[in-house]
């Protein structure tokens, strides 16, 4: 069928290497140096990227209808909100032994 | 169901679609509206799990010294190997060849397989050694084996466990789940039921099968690296 989009083998075998590469790189910079207070986001950042390319080439996001990645990134951005909603209760409460 | 009669592979659809083309996409886009509802309920266990190891930073530090980072590795290839063969055993439904499409889900299968016997080899050890969720903690000493008598563990460390149990737990229910379906399809795929012009169980399987690597490739380092 003309809509169709058929993703080369080649492509699919890079992407592959590349997330094997980048999950060997992850557990390197985590247990191999020491990057604090930076370890955390190292390790968020490299689990970002690896996601990037299996929604993008695995899942087709790039070759599908810009909607689909709009619903799925909207989930991403209410997750965002539940996130800073949560962060921005907990870090400013008041201790109970205040006189405030 | 009636849509069960149909030839879907010789082109017919069912006749609130346009032609085959829109049946397709609007059942991708309706995975991805499912796949949403996935992510927030993940997400949340997420938002926790930040929010707690800010809070209580030495029981995360603790907790993540008792898992090996090897076997979580390990997993992580097992389940990038499987999206990769799911990602072809759609590509050959679309070339038309039944037998390696048949072949490449199979794999995909025998992955979610390897990666639930590693993780029971993990839970196994944990349960042994009394570090449970919550009120089923018992495995002060264990730790204390483990980390060094001198160290000071927190009295809340069962928290950890608690994220470590609910997460991986959600998402390896998630994994037999996938592994269930993708047998399905391989099997329908074998059978001869698709082809390049009908294929949309595979694709809408292969989404969720995606979503359960995606969930793992964030679980790893929060669980075992960091």
């Amino acid at each position: 069928m003309a809509g169709h989009h058929i993703v080369p083998f080649q492509t699919y075998l890079k992407v592959f290497l590349a997330l094997v590469g980048l999950t060997i790189l992850t557990v390197v910079t985590a247990k191999g140096m020491d990057l604090s207070p930076f370890n955390g986001a190292v390790a968020f950042l490299i689990a970002a990227t690896k996601a990037g390319l299996v929604m993008a080439f695995f899942m087709q996001l790039l070759y599908q209808e810009r909607s689909n990645s709009i619903i799925i990134f909207g989930s991403f951005l209410f997750v965002m909100l539940l996130f800073i909603f949560c962060v921005i209760d907990i870090y400013t409460r008041v201790p109970v032994e205040s006189t405030l | 169901m009636s849509s069960g009669k149909l030839d879907k592979k010789s082109g017919e659809y069912a006749h609130h679609f346009k032609n085959p083309e829109h049946e397709f996409k609007s059942s991708i886009e309706g995975v991805w509206i499912f796949l949403t509802s996935e992510i927030l309920m993940f997400g949340a266990l997420f938002v926790g799990f930040f929010i707690y190891s800010n809070l209580y930073p030495e029981v995360f530090k603790y907790g993540s010294m008792t898992t090996d980072w090897r076997l979580g590795a390990t997993n992580t290839l097992v389940l990038l190997l499987s999206s990769w063969t799911m990602a072809l055993g759609i590509y050959y439904c679309q070339k038309n060849d039944k037998q390696k499409a048949f072949m490449n889900l199979m794999i995909t299968v025998v992955c979610g397989a390897v990666f639930m016997i590693i993780k029971y080899f993990e839970y196994s050890h944990k349960i042994h050694e009394g570090w449970m969720p919550g009120m089923w903690f018992t495995g002060f000493d264990n730790l204390h084996h483990v980390l060094g008598e001198g160290v000071k563990i927190p009295d809340n460390i069962a928290l950890y466990y608690s994220f470590y149990f609910m997460m991986t737990g959600l998402h390896g229910i998630h994994v037999l789940a996938g592994m269930g379906l993708v047998t399905w399809v391989a099997f329908r795929a074998k059978r001869g039921e698709f082809g390049p012009s009908y294929y949309t169980p595979v694709e809408g399987i292969g989404l969720f099968w995606h979503l359960i690597d995606l969930i793992w490739i964030f679980l790893f380092p929060l669980l075992y690296l960091i």
